[in-house]
């Protein structure tokens, strides 16, 4: 093989075949993929089926704790383990810009495999196409993804009450801390990574054992932890009043992060979840999401009241109290 | 993770609010300087927790808000060259121009990168030395030297394909012609603390000398702003101004005068427009003739035409804190942080943007809030 993509790898010929063959099948083993049907045909699910899809297009491609194949199945895994579901299979879009290195595409699907096998959750099914240089940027990648919802779980924004307890599984903003500043090629003392990590296991041990205490759960990706929890602010016309001193952040992230002039409040996040639980059972969730290496740092952040329907409050760390509005347009580094 | 950091501790900003509460027995008007002043302000939450009696006005110190749009027009212009790279701080890109901004000329296909630093656009240049790599130089004190260092470098590499278009600014002039217009009544001034890292808190005397304003130069954490605000009312309240340097721990009288000769070497003051307060006379830097090769505008005879603010921002008045953010009919409606008009809802520094982000708390909301609980 050549070492680069070239527009034969998508134009369903031999070349497409000897990389589906030979690079794809090395790691992604799953049977129902190596059959190469038009659809998989996947055995009867017992639940509900949750099915979700997301596409990934990051800038740079490797970055400094992960790369955009792993963030893709960890990503799809996450969206679905947020509405309760237990993931089954993923699929698998890549668009490919030719002239991408081909040790760079292995590196990827290697990535991909190997997030699959972690989370136990196989690619089923594929596509692959090749766009002229310039037309796209190295690698895009669509995953999509079923899971089965167990059956009393009912995790929706619908019931959020006053008094519920908000829990975040760990330090924020991680991901979009690393991307910006290995955008910037900026040096951090420390090392910044992203967090890109799959959520269900977490999710399913929390479920199992208080899954009717668990009210909504979310990930705070793009738009940040300020975004999502005033999503859920508007969407239950609820006050999200949160503790700026009890959301766990490393010092690296703080530091880049007033350099930057960004509000890590706003930076995405790729293997967190915001827990909003009865306050009864709160401390029981949070012993349970600690006990899971993903969750280690997990902490009770704020709770929901009436203070201010439909907003967010954010006590600073200095006790003062600002509102937190939910992002609009990108966060871009200041002028200093 | 809990902040250790001194000057954000919670028992201290509590302490600080109580006296401010204690010692406050007048109206006190105040203008922060600066944008990074305003957004630190707004993010810790302290407007709501200062005494009613203090008010605080936002003045012209955002580098991208007072860059005036016949200057945004020429970066815009510019960048639609097939033949030149704009490399830009971030948040220059999304200012509006009267033919849309750096971003829409992006989209259209000119070359518009970001960094973080001039170095980074030099390096640029040397990867692609067929284009001209132009770094859109805009910023105050604090900037400048980084600038300066970045000219001589590509002297000394004898790089011919990076230039910067400049469009640096100083403090000092414009503060004297704000204080000169009867509408603004401020009676102290929140002096930022990066600029006085490079240009000494003395760069502030003639302030109290002409016009008998209290000036207090201040870092950016909680307790810093709020030590330099007690300072202030004390100053105020006495009848003695002066210029108190309450960021003793970066900041010297005469400032970091190797950056400051470094930045003579290279600039000389200029004659220069700023938005709502016009053309200021030494307000401005140009390239000394001797590095005019790195001037962009010199090469291609680029002049600024006349500007024209967008229709019915009130930016100039913003700006000069005559005009609070919420007066301008705009704001909130045709004039978002996602769909701006003016450049003070851009940039992260700008008041537009930090009125529109965190300025829904009014003091009166908060009252029985925690805050109060806590300051008993
Ligand atoms: S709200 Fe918008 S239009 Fe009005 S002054 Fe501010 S930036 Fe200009």
């Amino acid at each position: 093989m050549s070492s680069y993509i070239t527009l034969d790898h998508g134009s369903g010929g031999l070349t497409g075949q000897i990389l589906i063959q030979e690079l794809f099948f090395r790691y992604l083993p799953d049977p129902v993929l190596h059959q190469l049907e038009d659809a998989a045909v996947l055995p009867e699910p017992c639940g509900r089926i949750a099915f979700s899809t997301d596409s990934y297009v990051v800038d740079p491609i490797f970055f400094p704790g992960g790369n955009i194949g792993e963030l893709a199945v960890n990503g799809t895994i996450n969206d679905l383990a947020m509405q309760g579901a237990r993931p089954l299979a993923l699929s698998l879009g890549l668009i490919l810009e030719e002239g991408l290195r081909l040790d760079d595409l292995e590196n990827i699907i290697e990535s991909i495999g190997a997030a699959c096998e972690y989370a136990g959750v196989p690619v089923v099914t594929g596509d692959t196409k090749v766009v002229p240089r310039g037309k796209g940027d190295k690698i895009f990648i669509n995953t999509s993804g079923i899971g089965v919802v167990g059956k009393d779980i009912e995790i929706t924004t619908g019931r959020v009450r006053e008094g519920d307890i908000l829990l975040l599984s760990g330090t924020l903003a991680d991901h979009g801390v690393t991307i910006l500043t290995s955008r910037a090629g900026l040096e951090v003392a420390g090392n910044l990574q992203s967090d890109t990590r799959p959520l269900h296991f977490l999710v399913e041990k929390v479920l199992e054992q208080e899954g009717g205490a668990v009210h909504t759960m979310r990930d705070p990706t793009r738009g940040g932890l300020g975004t999502t929890l005033a999503e859920i602010a508007r969407a239950t016309n609820l006050c999200m009043e949160i503790e700026e001193e009890d959301i766990p952040m490393h010092g690296e992230v703080r530091a880049a992060c007033e350099l930057m002039g960004l509000d890590p409040l706003y930076l995405a996040n790729e293997g967190k979840c915001i827990v909003v639980a009865a306050p009864a059972r709160a401390e029981k969730i949070l012993r349970i999401m600690r006990s899971v290496p993903e969750g280690a740092e997990s902490r009770i952040i704020g709770r929901v009241s009436k203070k201010y329907p439909g907003r967010v409050v954010l006590t600073t760390v200095a006790g003062g109290a600002r509102l937190v509005e939910p992002l609009s347009g990108e966060p871009l580094p200041r002028i200093c | 993770m809990k902040y250790v950091d001194e000057y954000r501790n919670r028992n201290l900003v509590l302490a600080l609010i109580k006296k401010l509460h204690a010692r406050t027995t007048m109206p006190v008007s105040i203008m922060e300087v600066c944008g990074t002043h305003t957004m630190s302000i707004f993010r810790h939450g302290i407007r709501n927790m200062l005494p009613g009696q203090i008010q605080l006005i936002s003045g012209p110190g955002c580098p991208v808000c007072v860059t005036p749009s016949s200057v945004i027009d020429a970066f815009v212009e510019l960048a639609g060259r097939s033949d030149v790279i704009i490399t830009t701080f971030g948040d220059m890109i999304r200012v509006p121009g009267s033919n849309g901004s750096l971003a829409d000329a992006r989209a259209e296909g000119a070359d518009v990168r970001i960094v973080y630093s001039p170095m980074d656009a030099l390096t640029i240049a040397a990867k692609e030395p067929e284009q001209m790599v132009v770094f859109l130089s805009v910023g105050f004190e604090t900037t400048t030297p980084t600038i300066g260092a970045t000219i001589l470098a590509a002297e000394q590499q004898g790089r011919d394909n990076f230039f910067i278009f400049p469009a640096n600014k100083v403090m000092p002039p414009p503060l004297d012609t704000l204080m000169q217009d009867p509408r603004l009544k401020v009676d102290g001034l929140l002096c930022p603390g990066h600029v006085s890292i490079i240009a000494g808190a003395d760069s502030f005397r003639f302030l109290v000398d002409r016009y008998r304003l209290a000036c207090a130069v201040a870092g950016f954490d909680p307790v810093d702003i709020l030590l330099a605000i007690l300072a202030l009312v004390g100053q105020v309240q006495a009848g003695k101004p002066r210029v108190e340097n309450c960021y003793g721990r970066a900041v010297t009288r005469q400032g970091n005068t190797r950056a400051q000769s470094l930045v003579n070497r290279i600039f000389t003051p200029v004659d220069s427009e700023w938005r709502g307060l016009g053309t200021i006379p030494a307000s401005g830097l140009a390239l000394r003739p001797e590095y005019s090769a790195f001037d962009i505008t010199k090469k291609l005879d680029i002049r600024a035409a006349p500007s024209s603010e967008p229709r019915g921002c009130r930016c100039g008045e913003v700006l000069k804190g005559i005009c609070m953010p919420k007066q301008c009919p705009l704001f909130g409606s045709r004039c978002t942080p996602a769909n701006p008009v003016g450049p003070c809802m851009v940039s992260s520094e700008g008041t537009c943007a930090a009125w529109h982000h965190y300025g829904g708390l009014e003091k009166k909301q908060i009252e029985g809030g925690k805050n109060e609980e806590r300051q008993k």
